[in-house]
């Protein structure tokens, strides 16, 4: 037999067909036929029924106080999250060890341990609530409360994202930029920032993203009054125990293509700054 | 070999960024020392003062005291009650559930986190990153938003849900719901674990394997999985760990049904709407000594992951 | 166990790895793939062993289809460029790894193994190191170890992809003369790819050249060296000069002059001088029939003293080293002949440099 041709390639390690069938197989049933639900029930709404249900002033409220106090929670921990990322990779103190690991807790803790936490903690008579309410300041039971428990879940995002990457910062940029004058207020702005600068906004669109969908931890501590402080997630799972499947599902697809939209600005703005700070 | 950082999960692979929140530290992390800062790199001292306070109060204040809160409020009527509300039979069965749930969510998310990081690093075909990324997504999904569309299509006004009642079949407000609820949740979070380790590792070992005639499950047992023992006992830690604690889907699918369809997360929040603090508390530090458990072992797996 | 490759060919995309390759292998040959990165030669090896697939083209093991066959069913034994040793099994574990994997009714008993796997170690060398783990071991005695466990599952074939390339100088000679020796002794049919042709000539039986996808010529190693076929072996083997020549009227013609050369029959146009820098004599005065140049530089002293020299053609000038005659002091500035006694000539493409 002359020139006989190898009809299609095989793939040397076996098992591709049964492994990429059974994970697509698994997809299908958990995650994709499931939201496949969610946006079929989106589509029985007539535009009109969608809008009206999306601009009530409860949901209106809803959304805003979600992702408002999101954002501003998120801000914070970008903020005192890059001091901390700073102490814990630049420098030596005792017990760096340990608060290197404290860092994760928020991550491992299950909801509703915080929130029960963070709620008696901000209680009038709680360890701390105690000496807030002296100077007026009231917290749980308040949009504050709120803002606190999502500062809580969103803390280790902006640190240990941007930890990597300042690890593994090269000594010798920063110090080329010393011995080239720059001061260290010079080097840290124009040499360090730019660095770490897409992993800051990693951090805080992660951070973001888990502070939207929060529903434990905030349940809790807010004082979930319509239209003061009650948030999307809830408002959810309330029509659902009304059982207002659409006004829930609605209210579901706009809070996921917000946030869509938001990562994906957010995602834009990074890759931008990577690509300035890279020079491609 | 040994010199290999593990690869690190949630890192874009075009870029080197993370494109995602790393918990797990490469052992060259662990391991490195805070190096004294050269003259060039040293920060003025009332800066690193200011730098290091923040850093203490900030995370005392938001992560140690409210931890420490939970422990001081169960055991703040004495033992003997402690242990009273942790016995007491709703809280058993809580608990109990809360196990079975697990156990299932886990296995059946291990098979498949395995099984997945298999089809996606040892071969290539189209469609790959759209796979992970849609992998990825329950993840990005609020955890209310995870168990309504588990009531969309099994509650009782759900798209199956009529075929559901006629079949006497529970789903929602069930065993069955809370389990869906809890896998979709914690779904990707072997496979996020394995996938970059796995992808770093290439095919070579297992070509060397085949080539000395061993078949492929032979070559998956005895050559791939003990490469990546540490990584995949992380993956399930955290899976387990998110499985247990899982409050918001499970919630919504769930009946709050006491002693029934009731797991631990959920039974903290009856007894604190019942005003029953010290029990509340009580379970929620069974959960909180869990995290702390999950984050004393994740220490440990990095520092044999970085003897390796 | 024979092999026989028939217009094997394999692209990746618009890039040709392998362009037709044919070549047999005799049994209990020890066979060289020798070329650049890119020729393709691991390639080849890895679809040799299965472990790719030609997109055309037919591989026969003794006659058999060898393509029908996964890598697990055509019992090559492979030895990887960086050994692939699996890291967590000891080195007993892993020479045994192969016979283990052998279904029920073909696998000897553990005592047989116990036995074939000190026998591959003692053959290796590394008897009394069974229970350490390749971290443990050197450069040297992890390749040895990768060996072993190739053998151990008595291939009809034994492939080495660069066996030698991550090992240092003096480890890898010291190799080279210990691979030939068991190869002497066992007798498989053994293929290995290199880019050192030092390595190919000296340890192959024969050496099989490729370029870009193409075999360029199999021969021996001396056939390779003393009777190269084209421009790319010549000047891939060996050290060559090369300088481009004119064939015009029955004569070899450099810068306008004709050489006292035989065109070797090469018809008219543009062709290739190359020549073998020992094999010039170098004469004072020029010729008019001679080669002829101006010495730029002298390198060396002594026996191993060499002249750059200068070779005028038009406006360009090529250069080329050659030793120093012995008994003629030569300086810089001096105007010489060369007389090759011996050349190649080979018809230039459309570029006048040789090689890839």
């Amino acid at each position: 037999m002359s020139g006989a041709t190898i009809a299609r390639y095989r793939r040397v390690i076996p098992g591709f067909g049964i492994t990429l069938g059974m994970t697509l197989l698994w997809l299908s049933l958990i995650v994709l036929i499931p939201l496949a639900a969610l946006f079929l029930k989106t589509t029985e709404l007539s535009l009109e029924q969608f809008v009206r249900i999306v601009t009530s002033p409860r949901v209106v409220h809803a959304l805003q106080l979600s992702f408002g106090l999101s954002l501003a929670a998120a801000a914070v921990n970008l903020l005192f999250g890059s001091a901390v990322v700073w102490a814990l990779v630049r420098y030596e103190f005792p017990g760096r060890r340990l608060f290197d690991a404290i860092v994760d807790i928020p991550f491992a803790l299950p909801t509703a341990v915080a929130g029960i936490a963070l709620t008696n903690l901000y209680a009038e008579n709680g360890w701390l609530g105690r000496l807030l309410a002296p100077l007026g300041i009231q917290i749980a039971f308040t949009p504050l409360g709120i803002f606190v428990a999502l500062v809580f879940v969103g803390l280790p995002f902006v640190v240990r994202t941007v930890q990597p990457v300042l690890e593994d910062l090269e000594a010798e940029l920063e110090e080329a930029a010393a011995t080239l004058g720059a001061s260290r207020l010079t080097t840290i702005r124009r040499v360090i920032f730019p660095a770490i600068l897409p992993a800051l906004l990693t951090g805080f669109a992660l951070a973001f993203a888990r502070a939207v969908g929060e529903y434990g931890s905030v349940i809790f501590i807010a004082g979930n009054l319509p239209n003061v402080s009650e948030i999307a997630p809830l408002l959810i799972v309330i029509r659902l125990e009304e059982f207002r499947y659409a006004d829930a599902t609605a209210i579901a697809a706009v809070m996921l293509v917000a946030s869509f939209l938001i990562l994906l600005a957010i995602n834009l703005l990074q890759r931008w700054s990577e690509r300035r700070t890279r020079g491609d | 070999m040994s010199d290999q950082p593990l690869a690190l999960p949630g890192y874009d692979s075009r870029t080197g960024y993370p494109s995602g929140m790393r918990a797990f530290r490469t052992p060259s992390m662990v391991l490195r020392q805070v190096k004294p800062a050269s003259d060039a790199r040293a920060d003025p001292t009332p800066m690193r003062w200011a730098i290091i306070g923040i850093t203490i109060a900030f995370l005392t204040l938001f992560v140690l005291v409210p931890l420490a809160n939970v422990f001081a409020q169960a055991f703040s009527k004495g033992l003997d009650a402690y242990f009273a509300a942790i016995s007491n039979p709703d809280a058993l069965a809580a608990i109990e559930l809360t196990l079975i749930v697990a156990a299932i969510s886990v296995g059946l998310n291990l098979v498949f986190g395995i099984v997945a990081a298999w089809a996606i690093t040892k071969y290539e075909f189209a469609g790959k990153s759209l796979l992970i990324t849609v992998m990825d997504l329950p993840f990005s999904v609020s955890p209310v938003i995870a168990g309504l569309v588990f009531v969309l299509l099994f509650g009782a006004q759900g798209y199956l849900g009529p075929w559901l009642q006629a079949h006497d079949i529970k789903i929602i407000f069930a065993l069955p719901g809370i389990v869906l609820a809890t896998v979709f949740v914690t779904f990707p979070f072997v496979a996020r674990e394995l996938i970059p380790l796995m992808r770093e590792q290439g095919t070579l070992d297992e070509e060397a394997a085949l080539s000395l005639g061993a078949s492929g499950l032979r070559t998956f047992f005895k050559v791939t999985l003990p490469n990546v023992k540490w990584a995949l006992l992380y993956g399930v830690l955290l899976c387990n760990a998110r499985a247990m604690g899982e409050f918001g889907a499970v919630s919504v699918v769930s009946g709050h049904v006491r002693g029934e369809t009731n797991t631990m997360p959920l039974h903290v929040e009856i007894l604190y709407n019942e005003y029953q603090f010290m029990a509340a508390f009580a379970v929620a530090s069974l959960l909180a000594l869990l995290a702390l458990v999950t984050l004393v072992a994740k220490v440990m797996l990095e520092g044999r992951a970085a003897k390796e | 166990m024979k092999i026989a490759l028939h217009e094997v060919t394999r692209r990746f995309g618009a890039f040709t790895a392998l362009d037709n390759v044919n070549l047999d292998i005799h049994s209990g040959e020890l066979v060289a793939l020798l070329g650049p990165s890119g020729s393709g030669k691991t390639t080849l090896l890895r679809i040799i062993a299965g472990l790719d697939w030609p997109d055309q083209g037919e591989v026969h093991f003794d006659g058999e289809d060898a393509l029908s066959r996964s890598v697990g069913e055509r019992n090559v034994g492979f030895v990887f460029q960086n050994y692939a040793l699996f890291r967590h099994m000891t080195v007993f574990e892993n020479v045994a790894f192969g016979l283990r994997a052998r279904p029920r009714r073909l696998r000897p008993t553990e005592l047989e193994i116990r036995s074939r796997v000190k026998q591959l170690l003692e053959l290796v060398q590394l008897g009394p190191l069974g229970e350490r783990l390749p971290t443990q071991l050197s450069g040297g005695q992890r390749q040895r170890i990768a060996l072993a466990r190739a053998l151990a599952i008595e291939p009809r074939i034994l492939l080495l992809d660069e066996p030698f390339g991550a090992l240092d100088a003096k480890v890898r000679k010291e190799l080279r003369r210990w691979l030939r020796q068991l190869h002497d002794e066992i007798h498989v049919t053994s293929v290995f790819v290199t880019h050192d042709q030092e390595e190919a000539l000296e340890l192959a039986d024969r050496v099989v050249v490729l370029a870009k996808g193409r075999v360029q010529q199999i021969g021996t190693p001396d056939e390779v060296y003393e009777q190269p076929q084209s421009a790319f072996v010549h000047h891939f083997i060996g050290e060559s000069l090369s300088v481009p020549v004119t064939i015009a009227a029955g004569g070899v013609h450099f810068a306008g002059r004709k050489l006292d050369l035989d065109p070797h029959g090469l018809s008219d146009g543009e062709a290739s001088l190359f020549i073998r820098p020992y094999e010039v004599t170098v004469v004072p005065e020029s010729g008019s029939a001679l080669l002829n140049g101006i010495v730029k530089r002298v390198h060396g002293f002594g026996p191993a003293r060499r002249l750059e020299i200068a070779l005028q053609e038009g406006d360009r000038e090529h250069f080329i080293e050659v030793s120093a005659p012995r008994h003629e002091a030569v300086g810089i500035g001096q105007h010489v002949g060369l007389r090759p006694r011996a050349y190649r000539l080979f018809a230039s493409p459309a570029d006048r440099s040789p090689g890839v």
